[in-house]
């Protein structure tokens, strides 16, 4: 099932046989921010990277090792078994809307379950889990910046948050257990990009919906700060929570002006059945109780993993807002 | 859609032309000597925007000068920057206190400066309130934003009534309500001046009774009524504000003590206010004028 081939004999950018560098896995590298994160690791001379995925890895460089298997199966235990695994990136979180959530919850929290199993087994000592700011929720009473300390409680609100919820509390119980795994959370606020999530399709509506009378102050990050961020947390001797966050904050309307999009404004009351109902006939891809995030603010404070793992964005709000116009594919 | 948007343009561009003619060049000047730590699109880290607040100061200079008529003593009390907590009396069914203090630091204090209060946790749930009170620099009431804001060397106004001030009977007009410590935490933790600011003249502003059983039936922290139309008090009376801004009080001491540790420090900034309220109410001849 192996689509690719270790990078073998010296040839190719990669280079050498991979001696001396690091092992890295990336779960869910096949898809759009997971292959961003594979080339980024990829150019850098100190890591070797292996992708898993049960999607086909498109448009893959030749000396990219990528399995295409499911998180559960015998194969990927093997891949940890057989050969030496340096560090693990986990961010195979499925968010596909209109799959049921027993999917979901198998796929995420099996697959997630069975991963950090591996590591503890095979003894991984890296590990990096790509959570969400989401996590906290958008509720009124939010502190403008949320600390790493704070509830997540995004799962109260959004059943559909649950599994992004849970994974985050597993990669933290994991973090307490195995004390000799650096493991890494990282929550990054709304990625923005050619990346399909919901921010950024929401983004790229041709008429984008806001609530009349509401206008939350947002952050965005760009894709490729959250691939570097990756890269900080994978530095020896990083461990912890951290929130990631970008270049700043601004309110909904900018996001909306800055893209010249025209927007529809809808009456707070009416936009719940109104969506409801256009979910039900499929003309929309966005659960409807994720109409909070753009009704009440969910910030984070960064200041953590600026402190401990020296991350910096480095795309402006301006280039990071303009990065979901980016016709990628 | 596209219409929708040309309106929304054209209408305020009309709006922001007529504003700017009435606000004059006073407004400008004050405006431009605002400090605020703004990112490339002009908002700062709670949505305040230098742009718009020049909407709130229409309506708020117009209630400051020409409704209340509000006289201002020791507006040089607040330090020109730096962080420091305003702590004020609190009364009058509606914050018209808060708005006229705000009002007084930019209108009169040399050079003006932006106060941030806190706002009720229900408000971001208010359309239109929910984005207007953050553009105006308000921000929802928790410890951990006021912590960073004074970090950031702003000014923050506190009411450590809250709701007891600011719905208490016409009966107890001028009689401070209990204080809450936390404004004491945050100023011994993040060691903030605190200014006492005593607001005379709100206090008769809406001389209101409180229907409690209504209240508690409503859910709401107290149903006033007032004795003529329309018996609740949206519009207050055309009383006098005097503001008493009284020197900055320093505290010492650890900010995680019990609430009784605290007391007396909390006692002393009462006692000041109290105090300044007594001297603006002897000085006074009238309610009205």
């Amino acid at each position: 099932m192996s689509s690719g081939r270790d990078s073998g004999g010296g040839g190719g950018g990669n280079g050498g046989n991979g001696e001396g560098r690091r092992r890295v896995v990336v779960t869910g590298a096949a898809g759009r921010l997971g292959r961003l994160v594979v080339r980024r690791l990829h150019r850098d001379s100190r890591f070797m990277v292996t992708g898993l995925d049960r999607r086909p890895f498109v448009g893959r460089p030749k000396d990219i090792e990528h399995h295409e298997v499911d998180l559960r199966s015998k194969k990927a235990r093997d891949i940890f078994r057989h050969g030496r695994v340096d560090a693990l990136v986990h961010m195979g979180v499925m968010h596909r809307p209109r799959a049921t959530s027993a999917e979901h919850y198998s796929w995420n929290i099996g697959g997630t379950d069975r991963l950090l199993e591996y590591c503890l087994q095979y003894r991984v000592p890296k590990v990096v889990v790509l959570s969400s700011a989401n996590v906290y929720g958008p509720r009124p009473e939010n502190a403008q910046f949320l600390t790493e300390e704070a509830p997540l409680l995004a799962a109260q609100a959004f059943p559909e948050m649950r599994d992004l919820v849970e994974i985050d509390h597993m990669a933290s119980s994991f973090f307490w257990k195995a004390r000799d795994v650096e493991t890494v959370i990282l929550r990054p606020v709304h990625i923005l990009g050619g990346v399909h999530n919901a921010p950024s399709n929401y983004l790229r509506l041709p008429v984008i919906p806001t609530l009349l009378g509401f206008d939350p102050m947002v952050q965005v990050i760009h894709e490729l700060d959250v691939a570097e961020a990756i890269v900080c947390a994978l530095k020896p001797g990083g461990r912890g929570i951290f929130n990631v966050a970008g270049p700043g904050e601004v309110p909904l309307s900018v996001l909306v002006r800055e893209l010249e999009k025209p927007t529809l404004r809808i009456p707070h009351p009416l936009a719940k059945p109104l969506w409801r109902a256009a979910w039900r006939l499929g003309m929309n891809s966005f659960p409807v109780d994720e109409f909070d995030f753009i009704r009440y603010v969910c910030m984070v404070d960064g200041s953590r993993a600026a402190r401990e793992l020296g991350f910096h964005p480095r795309h402006s709000l301006r280039e990071t807002i303009r990065a979901v116009l980016d016709a990628r594919t | 859609m596209s219409a929708t948007v040309g309106v929304g343009d054209w209408l305020r561009t009309r709006v922001d032309r007529f504003v700017d003619t009435r606000l004059g060049a006073d407004y400008q000047v004050r405006s431009r000597a605002l400090t605020v730590r703004q990112n490339e699109y002009g908002y700062d880290a709670f949505g305040f925007h230098r742009d718009w607040v020049k909407y709130a100061i229409l309506v708020s200079r117009w209630l400051y000068r020409d409704y209340f008529r509000a006289e201002v003593r020791g507006i040089e009390n607040v330090p020109a920057d730096g962080r420091v907590l305003l702590v004020s009396n609190h009364s009058g069914q509606l914050p018209f206190d808060g708005l006229a203090i705000a009002t007084a630091l930019f209108l009169e204090a040399q050079p003006p400066r932006v106060i941030r209060s806190m706002v009720e946790r229900f408000v971001p749930t208010v359309p239109f309130a929910s984005y207007l009170f953050s553009r105006w620099g308000q921000i929802t009431g928790t410890p951990e934003n006021c912590r960073r804001l004074l970090r950031e060397g702003e000014a923050i106004l506190v009411f450590p009534e809250g709701a007891r001030g600011i719905s208490k009977p016409f009966s107890q007009r001028y009689q401070l309500q209990d204080f809450g410590a936390g404004f004491m935490r945050l100023a011994l933790e993040t060691d903030t001046p605190i200014v006492p600011v005593a607001v005379v003249g709100a206090e008769e502003q809406a001389p209101a009774i409180n229907l409690k059983p209504i209240a508690r039936l409503l859910g709401t922290p107290a149903f006033p009524i007032v004795p003529y139309p329309p018996f609740v008090p949206l519009v207050p009376l055309p009383v006098k504000y005097r503001i008493y801004f009284g020197p900055p009080m320093r505290f010492q001491g650890d900010a995680d003590d019990d609430d009784e540790a605290l007391d007396s420090h909390v006692r002393s900034v009462a006692h000041r206010i109290q105090t300044m309220i007594h001297v603006g109410l002897r000085e006074r001849r009238r309610v009205f004028w």
